[in-house]
């Protein structure tokens, strides 16, 4: 039996139901995981994705963009292949991708996670033969520690801040875990937040589609001699280290991925603290997850795939790598990656 | 071990000197001195002896969590630290027993039992660290864990933790300095004796704390002063070495404060034409036929201990003096360099060892052109030092300036990549580069340095992209990358497959401008021996 999803130039595709999977080049009909520009990308005809996310995803794409929106859960068909789209609990409106076809069953896992998570609903395990999941943290040296715990050092961080008069600059991803740190941020305080221009935007749309989260401000309305000593503020990881930082001197920087687990990454990216909080799922909850699907199959895709397909193979799990061009959780700074594909170019010659 | 494992975090947590310098003063006033010694011998850099090898820690993490060995394997390439890896794999495990932050033991005792776990029967070794492993901590898995591999590096200078130490005790901070040099063996009395205000009785194998030259800037060094101002003298290509002759003994400390006696026996039987009471600063170098030797001939003696007659005729050395710090038992450091010197000169007179030869210039012209011929003397460049200077602990800004002749480069295609260890672990950063023989491409050179953070990581995904094959932590790559390599050196050897060996290879340039087909052959490399 032919494979029902297959990686193509253009990215996953199912060649039953003539259709991609977050394709990262324009094509005919697109089925879209989550907002993240590394899967939603604009200039295809036609789009599909999960109607909690459909404001996100017209944010990214563009808003004359033609996307129908689907219930978690509904089905439509393309061909002879059944599509329905399930929670994946990685940021608002996030899906997994359930495709059927003469009785085979794969799941397209887009990114996701296991652990809760205030601004989105949570990861619904879908059975099926074959699992395409992500691997951004396929090591077993990866398991998160409780949101929770993680929300109370970056509140007890900020008091620290605040306590020395220093401004609390808290880089994260300006879509979900902006969001996700302003939600779980609610159990300490109600202090309003500043944020980054690259995120008023996107908080406002998860306001709108009833996240409660702590007040927030932007940095761009303050007047010009604000004082900014105590106060929070988000910025996404590329303005970290620009001359825009400088008018929030003195102040102390953090970042909040799941890569400041290990210390190299801590200590290479010059960050004073690190906090281990991730859209992504750990170690366990990879295990977990492949497991509680039944698959028999298993295709890791994007990130630490090889440990994970090697963890497979030794439980006797029919398990390869899918090469694909998502980028996870990028792991190095914004700033020095860009949004490129490939920002070295192989010299002339 | 809470308190140590507290302060490691404190230290790993800011970039912020002033910080660093807080956080300490506050762990030695606060940690019972029998513990603050322990953290002071780490803080300064000194390691224990390495109680277990790393490949039995690697079997043992492995069926502690049921991980195969490929997974811990794969981990720690990714980690790039193995007692990290550990903590992380042990901290992973869902069934793992709640820590009690009250159970791990003092510092001073912890390292008490690692090091009567040393030599060990491996049965009570592997359930002793299985017992502290489940039972540790976070943190203090990790540092128990640091410790067990004999690889601790806190991220402070040794020159930071004496200043905080002379802080919290309010000793001179030259004083600490020159307190902490050389051996001494931690403990709640040493400690105490430490933080003394007046002056302790100290040992007679004790070294001063080395005065340090600064780079000078190549484009203008008469901004420093006017030539005469200076001595100069040959910038040695060899060990920096201070040479103590006390109390009918001698001992010669490296400038890593590693004591190097019965390593260099002809130089220990020459200090023994020295008085009484005398230090001398210089370089150990290998000396053929009235010359300096390469380096890579000095090589073969460092890490042998007791050598043999044959090894002694082949790579015979001497200790090259260029300063006194001590004469009669007087600490002669405050005076004047150019009265150290007539003193050096007056004792070498009368003992076995030549003087460092001072180069006769009067201008920066002449001294340029004296730096010219550094290369084919076998020395790395010139040493200009104040005629009025101090030996000053440490490296104090206008006395002392090293003008290293230029690099030789070479330009050489990326053909390995390994990931790092430390701040650049889980990035490919450890390149191995070759040159062309004909249509193969030679290895001549590991370079690890060089290139910008931003260039390093957008090299990392450059790497990952265009591997051809891994081999365990290294991959090979598409040769298309080029570099250009500088080193200060290049030696024939036949122990290296290319026939060469280079000397501090390190990226100059990345030649993105540059196909691989342009760099540089075997032939052209050769060329540059003798030059």
């Amino acid at each position: 039996m032919n494979d029902l999803v297959i990686p193509t130039g253009q990215g996953l595709y199912c060649p039953a139901g003539d259709f991609h999977i977050d394709p990262w080049r324009p094509v005919e009909r697109a089925v879209i995981t989550h907002g993240h520009a590394d899967h939603a990308r604009s200039g295809s005809k036609r789009y599909w994705g999960a109607a909690p996310g459909l404001s996100l995803l017209r944010e990214r794409i563009g808003y004359g963009a033609g996307i129908v929106p689907l219930a978690y859960g509904q089905r439509v068909e393309f061909g002879p292949v059944t599509v329905s789209l399930h929670p994946a609990g990685h940021v608002l409106g996030s899906a997994q991708v359930r495709l059927e076809h003469q009785g085979q069953v794969w799941v397209v896992s887009g990114d996701y996670k296991r652990d809760p998570d205030p601004t989105c609903t949570p990861f619904e395990v879908v059975p099926c033969d074959v699992f395409i999941t992500e691997a951004t943290f396929g090591l077993p040296v990866y398991r998160w520690q409780e949101p929770a715990e993680i929300a109370r050092e970056i509140h007890e961080w900020w008091q620290d801040c605040k306590a020395q008069g220093l401004c609390a600059i808290l880089h994260c991803y300006a879509l979900g875990k902006a969001q996700r740190v302003l939600a779980e941020l609610m159990r300490y305080t109600d202090e309003t937040v500043y944020l980054h221009g690259a995120m008023t935007k996107l908080v406002k749309l998860y306001r709108d589609a009833g996240v409660a989260m702590l007040p927030t401000d932007a940095i761009g309305n303050q007047p010009k001699f604000f004082d900014w000593k105590g106060r929070l503020l988000l910025a996404p990881p590329g303005a970290g280290g620009t001359p825009w930082m400088r008018r929030f001197k003195p102040y102390s920087t953090g970042f909040a991925s799941g890569w400041m687990r290990v210390r190299g990454s801590r200590r290479r990216q010059a960050y004073d603290r690190g906090f281990a909080l991730s859209d992504h799922a750990d170690w366990p909850s990879l295990l977990r997850t492949i497991t509680e699907t039944g698959a028999k199959r298993v295709l890791p895709t994007h990130g630490n795939t090889e440990a994970l397909v090697q963890w497979c193979r030794e439980q006797g799990i029919d398990a390869a790598p899918l090469k694909t061009e998502y980028e996870g959780e990028p792991q190095h700074d914004a700033a020095a990656v860009a949004d490129s594909e490939d920002p070295v170019a192989n010299p002339a010659g | 071990m809470r308190q140590f494992a507290a302060l490691y975090a404190q230290l790993d947590a800011t970039t912020s000197t002033s910080a660093k310098l807080a956080a300490m003063q506050r762990y030695f006033a606060d940690a019972p001195p029998a513990d603050a010694a322990w953290g002071l011998y780490f803080l300064l850099g000194h390691r224990l002896k390495r109680v277990i090898p790393p490949t039995r820690l690697r079997d043992w993490i492995s069926q502690l969590t049921g991980l195969s060995p490929a997974l811990v394997e794969d981990s720690y390439a990714h980690v790039g630290d193995l007692a990290e890896t550990v903590a992380l794999l042990l901290d992973a495990r869902l069934d793992r027993i709640a820590p009690d932050q009250a159970s791990a033991p003092p510092l001073h005792e912890c390292v008490a039992l690692l090091q009567s776990l040393a030599g060990a029967d491996p049965d009570l070794q592997r359930d002793t660290v299985f017992a502290w492993w489940q039972q540790l901590p976070f943190e203090q898995c990790f540092l128990f864990t640091k410790l067990l591999t004999g690889a601790l590096r806190v991220g402070v200078s040794a020159g930071l933790a004496a200043r905080a130490l002379a802080a919290q005790s309010g000793v001179d901070v030259a004083v600490m300095q020159h307190r902490l040099m050389g051996e001494w063996q931690p403990s709640a009395a040493a400690f105490t004796a430490l933080q003394a205000v007046a002056p302790a009785q100290q040992s007679p194998s004790q070294p001063y704390p080395f005065c340090l030259a600064q780079p000078l800037d190549d484009a203008a060094p008469d901004a420093v002063g006017p030539a005469d101002a200076f001595l100069a003298e040959w910038k040695w290509d060899g060990i920096r070495g201070q040479l103590i002759r006390r109390e009918g003994q001698c001992w010669l400390w490296s400038r890593g404060e590693e004591l190097l006696n019965g390593r260099f026996p002809e130089i220990e039987a020459a200090a023994a034409s020295l008085p009484d009471g005398c230090v001398l600063d210089g370089e150990v170098l290998a000396w053929k036929d009235g010359a300096v030797a390469p380096f890579a001939l000095l090589q073969t003696r460092i890490g042998r201990k007791a050598p043999g007659k044959k090894t002694l005729a082949d790579a015979p050395l001497i200790f090259m003096p260029y300063d006194l710090l001590e004469l009669d038992g007087v600490d002669l450091r405050a005076q004047p360099l150019q009265q150290r010197r007539s003193a050096l000169a007056a004792l070498c007179d009368r003992s076995a060892f030549t003087p460092s030869p001072t180069i006769d210039a009067q201008n920066w012209d002449a001294l340029r052109a004296q730096r010219e011929q550094a290369r084919q003397r076998g020395v790395e460049g010139l040493m200009l030092k104040r005629r009025d200077s101090v030996y000053g602990a440490g490296r104090k800004a206008g006395l002392w300036w090293k003008w290293k002749v230029d690099a030789l480069t070479i330009d050489c295609v990326l053909v390995y990549a390994q990931a790092g260890h430390g701040r650049r672990s889980n990035l490919y950063t450890d390149y191995t580069l070759a040159v062309w023989s004909g249509d193969a491409l030679v290895p001549v050179a590991k370079a690890y340095s060089g290139l910008t953070d931003a260039d390093l990581v957008a090299m990392d995904r450059w790497i990952r992209a265009h591997t051809l094959e891994k081999f365990g932590p290294v991959r090979s790559v598409e040769p298309l990358q080029v570099f250009e390599i500088a080193f200060e050196g290049i030696q024939a050897s036949p122990r290296h497959k290319a026939g060469v060996a280079l000397r501090f290879p390190r990226i100059a340039r990345w030649r993105q401008d540059k196909p691989a087909a342009e760099a540089d052959t075997l032939d052209n490399v050769r060329a540059l021996i003798g030059r």
